[in-house]
């Protein structure tokens, strides 16, 4: 039998061919009208450091193939951890049983060449470093956080490096490969001051080499940025609570897009209609100043990939243009069924899951205003800087972000450092109380997982320095 | 049965025959100890939409996973795939990282007096034969109650139906090696309400073991539409201090932050506001809290934890002191302790229940706020930090007034646990935390 020209396929023995002749019979079973095949290889390690000894390091394989029959509003689905002929033809069984009737339909033929890709390299991110190589930098990194400060009493270093390779071979004549290297870098540091114990975190990442984290010294830039944010909440207050102005810094802040707007707008739930977002294209949901794209194209980013688990590629699509909603992120099904088609945003945590419309880079272009003009503007308010994540209920828009850096602003000026506080408002109503937005667009380090429906992605946010002019702020202190 | 007493007896003995000759491997390639676990779980879900099926979904998962130790360093490997040449690789994988992790003196397998020599059988396993056809027209059944219960609830998210059997299995080098099948079965729902231009959605859900004891179909779709409904017309309230009443499901999580503070984990780390509280009063001195591992059928239950150590039924709180931490062998080491058998997690956590119903819950509350959900991620554990986003209800003179969203709720765990009113007998049985609704005496409401 002839064997694959895909290397993800060459150790199966499941040919071009036979990839064409699974979909054909997907296809044959009535009502199905798209089909596709996802075949995935992946390895995964991790390294961590506590105690100042790497105490673990883990590896592990993951591969198999998925198969979805789709007919109408409707997905069969099932998969297998093997990729072999014979597994492929038990799940396909399953998946097409979605439908019943007969009917005959037929596959596009895929393109004899398949376009070439270059948002990463190809690496192997395990390969990039050795064993000893990878002890080391966790030791220097634990080493610098302990150095900076004598308050800091406990040090946890991890390191994750992954591949994944993946083919798709759709009923359209689709036909895509990607190779996506992961990496991963987080410090979490704990201080001890007078009996009061805080933590403080930091980390990056990117589709590169583990090199990513020697250059400019990032993996020691996370210590010192760890360990500065820990000693910082020794002396922090209570957050305020109640409704003020809120100002958000440049970079990770960008999370507020991924929940305020960035679910809303995602296609599945826009064509159910269950989002606070739905029928409102074309409607004023943000302030002039405001302008958000999703963009999956990003060199090297955590959120980015070449094409998206349907091989589609990934391009910018603007969401919300000078303040109107402009789109959403559609993926084949939802794209095609709202009559449109997808814009490179169905994505799937892997074989085992079925994908969906979902984010990449989510970001806010930059405004006119200075960031010291900004902050200036302020008489009373809060500065957050840094947040743990967050989560939106996508129907009533309502969306919580919790901030773990925080600071007062008083007539202008940048105070006192707060306790952590979480910050809650509506999805559809945020953006049309920011009044500022600043010309420093910063995009996050690289360390953002979305999960919905169970499943979790790598993301990416962004934003310039923001001013909303009313935001609910979740502290313990009176209002002030 | 017969037959599915015979397919659990092949199975086990499949499972543990792949752990049998890892560990042999492992011995092999030098490790003076090694531990595995086998993960397998089949299942079938499926989710409906307006009455018409929208996906249906066949799962079979599987894992392996390996630890070894050899001179008190540790290295572990995991692999789908249990052909014995994939075990023979990620033995090895495992064996080459151990190479480079540093000795550390508190690493190894649990102690062998600790292990679950002779462990209980907790009837877990109730297959479920439900066709594809069955399941839809089951999840069809609860949508349609739930369309059907009130004429604003305009559009659905589905209900959907799983069913899930898994086996796990575990084994190490002192000679254990241990197995159990388990079945967990699901059906849930969740609708779309509108009114004056604004929507609302919430769900409801039931889950067992034995899928007998399921909620029937057309309930859990009128509690979710009743629950969806409920929350139309939702508005702020002020910023204030107010008694917050967490509602049975919310209140699990509450727990779950005292559970997470006394996890060896963070304590011998220090990264938990609660170090140094064995023996200490936490909670009011009529509070009880304990775990109950054995339930029969219990959605927790098992018999050994992933370590092989025995689960004990025990106090974690009596009279509102903390007596058990939850430790695995490595954390209880590094604390000089013994190991409470909570390697993974713990087993039906159960907070002895009060005498008040639902109803007289909301009458001690008399006028504050019933939170009945929860978003965010506000928990600090380090320092006992709590400021979440909040919806639920404002009550008043014990009776619920008018539903409430976008606010939050803040305060310090250390502060609210030992705060805490009362415990209502209102349980929520369905998952692993098993406790009533919760009154707090004061917290601070951010809103209007």
């Amino acid at each position: 039998m002839a064997k694959s020209s895909h290397s993800i396929l060459s150790l199966s023995d499941i040919s071009d061919a036979e990839l064409s002749k699974v979909l054909g019979k997907l296809m044959s079973h009535g009502g199905v009208d798209a089909a596709d095949l996802y075949f995935q290889k992946s390895h995964y390690e991790s390294w961590s450091l506590e105690d100042s000894i790497v105490k673990q390091g883990n590896f592990s394989i993951e591969q198999g193939v998925g198969v979805r029959a789709i007919s109408g509003e409707k997905t069969g689905f099932a998969y297998s951890d093997e990729i072999s002929l014979k597994a492929l033809t038990t799940a396909s069984k399953a998946a097409r049983a979605i439908s019943r009737q007969g009917q005959k339909h037929s596959v596009n033929a895929f393109p004899s060449k398949l376009p070439k890709f270059h948002l990463y390299d190809a690496v192997d991110p395990v390969d990039t470093f050795t064993a000893e190589e990878k002890v080391n930098l966790l030791e220097s990194v634990d080493a610098e956080a302990r150095r900076l400060d004598s308050r800091v009493t406990q040090v946890m270093v991890g390191l994750a490096g992954e591949r994944s390779s993946m083919l798709v071979a759709a009923a359209d004549g689709t036909l895509a490969t990607d190779v996506r290297p992961l990496v991963r870098l987080s410090v979490s540091v704990i201080v001890e001051s007078n009996g009061r114990r805080e933590q403080g975190g930091a980390g990056g990442g990117a589709r590169v080499g583990y090199g990513y984290f020697l250059e400019e010294e990032r993996g020691l830039e996370y210590a010192r940025e760890a360990v500065r944010q820990a000693v910082l909440k020794l002396d922090a207050m209570d957050a305020p609570a109640g409704a003020m102005t809120v100002v958000l810094g440049a970079g990770w802040p960008g999370v507020l897009l991924h929940e305020a707007v960035g679910h809303g707008l995602e296609g599945d739930f826009n064509r159910k209609g269950s989002s606070a977002f739905s029928g409102r294209i074309g409607e004023r949901v943000a302030t002039n100043e405001c302008t958000v794209v999703d963009d999956g194209t990003l060199p090297n980013r955590r959120g980015s990939l070449n094409v998206d688990d349907e091989g589609t590629a990934t391009q910018c699509t603007t969401l919300i243009e000078n303040g109107v909603l402009k789109g959403y992120l559609q993926d084949k099904l939802n794209g095609r069924l709202m009559g449109g088609t997808s814009t490179g945003n169905g994505r799937r945590e892997s074989y085992a899951h079925l994908p969906m419309p979902r984010m990449t880079n989510t970001y806010m272009l930059p405004g006119k205003y200075e960031h010291d003009e900004i902050i200036a503007s302020v008489e009373r308010g809060l500065y957050a800087v840094n947040f743990a994540g967050g989560q939106v209920d996508i129907t009533s828009g309502k969306f919580v972000f919790s901030a773990s850096e925080a600071y007062l602003i008083e007539n202008g000026k940048i105070t006192q450092p707060v306790r952590g506080a979480t910050l809650i408002g509506n999805g559809p109503e945020v953006l049309t109380k920011v009044s500022m937005v600043g010309n420093n667009l910063k995009l996050d380090e690289g360390v953002g997982t979305c999960g919905k429906e169970g499943q979790s992605i790598p993301v990416g946010v962004g934003q310039p320095t923001l001013k909303i002019d009313e935001l609910t702020v979740g502290g313990t202190s009176g209002v002030s | 049965m017969a037959n599915n007493a015979s397919h659990i007896k092949k199975k086990r003995k499949e499972l543990e025959s792949h752990i049998a000759l890892a560990l042999k491997v492992a011995n092999k390639s030098g490790a003076d100890f090694a531990e595995i676990s086998i993960a397998e779980d089949n299942g079938l879900s499926v989710s409906v939409r307006k009455g018409e099926i929208e996906t249906l979904e066949n799962h079979f998962d599987k894992g392996l996973s390996i630890t070894v130790f050899k001179n008190q360093c540790k290295g572990s490997s995991s692999t789908s795939d249990f052909s014995e040449k994939a075990i023979r690789q990620a033995v090895k994988t495992a064996v080459d990282i151990a190479k480079f992790t540093a000795k550390d003196d508190y690493s190894g397998l649990a102690d062998y007096d600790e292990l679950a020599w002779d462990y209980p059988e907790l009837s877990l396993y109730y297959p479920w034969e439900i066709s594809a056809e069955e399941a839809t027209d089951l999840a069809i059944e609860c949508e349609a109650a739930a369309l059907k219960a009130d004429q604003r609830i305009v559009n659905s998210e589905g209900a959907s139906v799983s069913s899930h059997a898994s086996f796990r299995a575990y084994g190490n080098s002192h000679g254990f090696i241990g197995s159990f099948p388990a079945t967990s079965h699901s059906l849930s729902c969740a609708v779309i309400g509108k009114e004056n231009d604004a929507m609302q959605r919430d769900y409801w859900y039931t889950a067992t073991r034995d899928s007998n004891l399921l909620e029937d179909a057309k309930q859990v779709g009128k509690q979710a539409a009743k629950r969806t409904v409920a929350r139309l017309n939702a508005r702020k309230v002020s910023t204030m201090k107010s008694p917050i009443l967490f509602s049975p499901e919310m209140s699990s999580g509450l727990i779950g932050h005292f559970i997470g503070a006394i996890h060896g984990s963070s304590l011998y780390r220090k990264a938990s506001f609660l170090v140094d509280s064995l023996g200490k009063k936490i909670f009011p001195d009529w509070m009880h809290i304990y775990e109950q591992p054995h339930i029969i059928s219990g959605l927790g239950s098992a018999p050994f934890d992933s370590e092989g150590v025995r689960t004990r039924s025990h106090s974690i709180v009596e009279q509102g002191v903390v007596k058990n931490y939850v430790l695995d062998s490595y954390a209880a080491r590094k604390l000089k302790l013994s190991s409470t058998g909570n390697a993974g997690g713990i087993h039906n956590l159960c907070v002895e229940p009060g005498k008040l119903s639902h109803s007289a819950m909301l009458k001690a509350l008399d006028k504050g706020l019933l939170v009945t959900e929860l978003m965010g991620q506000g928990i600090n554990t380090v320092t006992g930090d709590y400021s979440r986003g909040a919806a639920g209800f404002w009550v008043e003179n014990g009776k619920i007034q008018f539903p409430v969203e976008e606010i939050t709720i803040a305060g310090n765990l250390k502060d609210m646990f030992s705060n805490i009113v009362a415990v209502g007998n209102d349980v929520d049985l369905r998952g692993n935390t098993r406790t009533g609704s919760i009154l707090v005496e004061e917290m601070m409401i951010a809103g209007e």
